[in-house]
């Protein structure tokens, strides 16, 4: 263990200026890193301010993990499995759409849930897509679980993939193992992770197995101990390729750090209003990966509010 | 498509404005083609496809015999999906019959028999003054007590028993099944899932409309909610079948003849379901029918204690507790308007004086028309407060406990008696049945139904038209009887 201390010098001032002193430290070493994912691993990335506009109150918790995927996946099981009595549900704000949240402690940080309309894609061609869709893309999750039918990879994997293409902090929640078996289907979840770039936990949240796993996996996403690298493929025809590379492009000229650019790059082409309509009002500007100072700054700025 | 490289070409290194790029998008999205969508969507199928394919083995060997689809082809099959529908919701219904008998005697027993007396022996220890205890023993405790003994059992085995249909993936069959006739009907196909859900409770039938986006066809499903016999009005119907319908018939058939009547007045709410839809559709709510997918989950082996511990706690507890705090404040209102004297004369005398011809008419009475308007906040206490007036009103001393005490009738036949002497007939419970069925919604889905709409327009609509055709109904069955029956 004492191997660590060369980067996790041993602070003798554990006050919290001591450690206010420590971030500022820590910022001026971390600036040359433009990622957020390989500087400050224990701080949030989440987006707060967006995600109160959504119904979601940060001040009580670590982490926001959204929960997504295919209806009759076994979605609410997995989350009461996570969440148990520490649940309540209402409506989204301003929609008609039910909508449950609710919470759970692991590895000492407090781990906000909210559970997502279940969705076949991300198409906003319905209440509930466009629902599932707003709250990953502009209420920025630290973690979005895809909960997928081991027993039906294929169609699920179309929302999988979607969902990769605007965020890249997912854990994919290999359900119904047990079902998958029964059909006689063998379902590699090391090839899979690998093929999708993101952690893959194989569960079957109906008899609780496999939670411990899931548990794991969205803790290290959260903390930035697993960065994903996601599978992102060409989905545009290939004689439209260097239109939507050119918008991309000058998506970045405007966004530097829009964590998915070529995704909305392919929503204007393809005139979903929605996305249009959050590029003029400059929504998508919120988006962009909040710098590495800031957060520090940010945490700083808390820490010495709690000491004073 | 060759446009599209002249456009590419602009120079773009400095930062554009928003504008700018949505003209650019919206410029290039001219020259790409409709299929531009399409093709999208195939890409991510076929990139989808493929790394399932390099994940999934399959075993050499040939499809098994899949059991899932043999289920599918029988329960969902033209000939035979309704009949297995209808036959397995008559067997829950007969096991909730018959079971629930003998658990709420037993609590009937406990809290009736043996701890109300006990409650008044310590009120008049304590030297309670008379209408004090008149009005917490023998209004709000008998009246609670009187709900939970007749509404536990049959909640405790009803629910499970559902759940565990809709845990091992029946119900979307269901819908599958009921989704041509709603169609028809010029409704949503989901609208059978609120349906469902309304047999249970219609506050929680109308909140689960939302699964209805467009306007049109949700407010047809709030509106003919009230249709699906919510749990509060199942105890009424069993009773009701049991002691009048079951007599008609040898004593081995009475259980299997009176779950079936309780079954024919829940199918002709979902007749009625029907023919409203129907009707709303093609007048005041006219519209497009929408089309959705509805995905028909694998069949799962249900799990029989997590379903017992859930469906308990989630729905029997919550329902038997919402039905306990509208029976307290009832209890209380009838005590009080059977003890509440005018001239000489109680309350509750005067109201169903006053009710009774316009009951007479219609083939109930005003004693039955009184106890609905009590029942508003909760309709389980229909029959309790039925019992209670009828033996004011009739002035019988030897069953009951005396004026404005609700009571419990220790055995059906008791029951009988009583409500025979109030002037019953086969027709007087099959009018309240029916009645029963068709009239206006608790307060509880009235008060739901306005939050869900936030129109106090369609909350009237929802809860005057079934009054309105309640009465209609039972006019009619009461005339056709009288002309063939003769008399009364």
């Amino acid at each position: 263990m004492s191997d660590g201390t060369q980067t996790n010098e041993v602070q003798t001032d554990e006050t919290p200026a001591g450690i206010v002193k420590k971030m500022k430290k820590d910022k001026v070493t971390m600036q040359p890193f433009p990622a957020v994912s390989a500087g400050c691993n224990t701080c949030a990335v989440h987006n707060a301010a967006n995600l109160f506009k959504l119904g979601v109150d940060m001040t009580e918790w670590d982490y926001v993990v959204a929960l997504s995927g295919n209806p009759n996946v076994g979605k609410s099981t997995v989350f009461n499995a996570l969440t148990g009595l520490h649940q309540h549900t209402g409506n989204w704000p301003g929609k008609t759409v039910a909508r449950a949240e609710g919470g759970f402690e692991y590895g000492g940080a407090r781990y906000k849930i909210v559970d997502l309309p279940g969705t076949y894609s991300l198409l906003a061609t319905s209440l509930d897509e466009e629902v599932a869709r707003d709250f990953i893309l502009f209420g920025q999750p630290d973690v979005t679980v895809v909960v997928v039918d081991a027993s039906r990879l294929e169609r699920n994997l179309n929302l999988v993939l979607q969902i990769l293409e605007i965020t890249d902090r997912v854990v994919v929640a290999l359900n119904l193992m047990d079902e998958a078996k029964r059909h006689g289907l063998q379902v590699d979840e090391r090839q899979l992770a690998r093929k999708l770039g993101v952690p893959v936990a194989p569960t079957v949240a109906r008899y609780n197995e496999g939670m411990d796993g899931l548990l794991q996996a969205i803790s290290d996403v959260a903390t930035g101990k697993t960065v994903c690298r996601p599978h992102r493929f060409q989905s545009e025809p290939s004689d439209l390729r260097h239109a939507v590379d050119q918008l991309e492009r000058e998506i970045r000229t405007l966004y530097p750090d829009l964590p998915n650019a070529r995704w909305v790059a392919l929503r204007l082409l393809d005139g979903d209003e929605r996305i249009i309509q959050a590029l003029r009002r400059g929504e998508l500007g919120d988006l962009s990966r909040t710098g590495v100072d800031e957060t520090a700054d940010n945490i700083g700025l808390r820490l010495e509010g709690a000491a004073a | 498509m060759n446009n599209i490289g002249a456009l590419v070409q602009q120079p773009s290194s400095q930062p554009l404005t928003s504008k700018e790029i949505i003209n650019h998008a919206q410029a290039m999205r001219w020259q790409i083609g409709d299929d531009f969508h399409d093709k999208l969507m195939e890409a991510t199928y076929a990139e989808a496809a493929r790394i399932a394919d390099s994940v999934v083995t399959r075993p050499d060997e040939k499809p098994r015999y899949d059991l899932d689809q043999t289920i599918d082809r029988l329960v969902t099959s033209r000939i035979w999906g309704f009949p297995i529908m209808l036959a397995l919701f008559a067997l829950v219904f007969w096991i909730t019959i018959v079971g629930a008998n003998y658990p709420s005697q037993l609590l009937a027993d406990v809290l009736i028999g043996w701890l109300y007396p006990l409650l008044h022996t310590m009120a008049d220890a304590i030297h309670l003054p008379w209408w004090l205890s008149g009005l917490l023993i023998d209004g709000a405790y008998l009246a609670t007590a009187w709900v939970v003994s007749v509404m536990l059992p049959p909640m405790a085995i009803f629910f499970p028993l559902f759940t565990l249909l809709e845990d091992f993936g029946y119900l979307p069959r269901v819908a599958f099944n009921l989704d041509n006739a709603f169609k028809k009907a010029g409704a949503h196909g989901k609208q059978s899932l609120s349906m469902m859900m309304g047999f249970g409770c219609n506050a929680a039938g109308i909140v689960a409309t939302r699964i209805i986006d467009s306007p049109r066809e949700r407010l047809i499903a709030m509106i003919t909610n009230n249709f699906a016999l919510c749990n509060g009005r199942w105890p009424t119907q069993i009773l009701l079948a049991t002691i009048f319908v079951g007599l008609l018939v040898p004593a081995y058939l009475a259980g299997v003849i009176s779950a079936l009547t309780v079954m024919s007045v829940a199918l002709l709410g979902v007749l009625l379901t029907f023919v409203v839809s129907w009707s709303l559709s093609r007048t005041v709510l006219k519209g497009e029918v929408s089309t959705f997918s509805l995905e028909l989950p694998p069949y799962r082996p249900p799990r029989v204690l997590q379903t017992l511990y859930t469906s308990l706690i989630d729905r029997t507890i919550y329902v038997l507790w919402r039905a306990v705090i509208f029976a307290l404040p009832a209890g209380m209102v009838i005590w009080l308007i059977a003890n509440i004297q005018i001239g000489g004369v109680s309350l509750a005398q005067h109201i169903i004086n006053l009710l009774d011809p316009l009951g007479v008419l219609i083939g109930l009475n005003g004693v039955i028309l009184l106890a609905f308007i009590v029942a508003i906040p909760a309709n389980e206490i229909v029959i309790p407060t039925i019992l209670m007036l009828t033996i004011l009103v009739t002035g019988i001393s030897d069953v009951g406990a005396g004026a404005g005490v609700m009571f419990e009738a220790n055995s059906d036949a008791t029951t009988l008696a009583v409500l025979t002497a109030g002037g019953w007939t086969l027709l007087t419970a099959i009018n309240t049945m029916l009645f029963s069925l068709i009239h206006n919604p608790c307060s509880t889905t009235i008060y739901t139904m306005y939050r869900e709409s936030g129109s106090r327009k369609w909350t009237t609509v929802a809860t005057l038209l079934p009054v309105a055709m309640g009465f209609l109904v039972t006019f009619f069955v009461a005339q056709v009887w009288r002309l063939f029956a003769g008399g009364f």
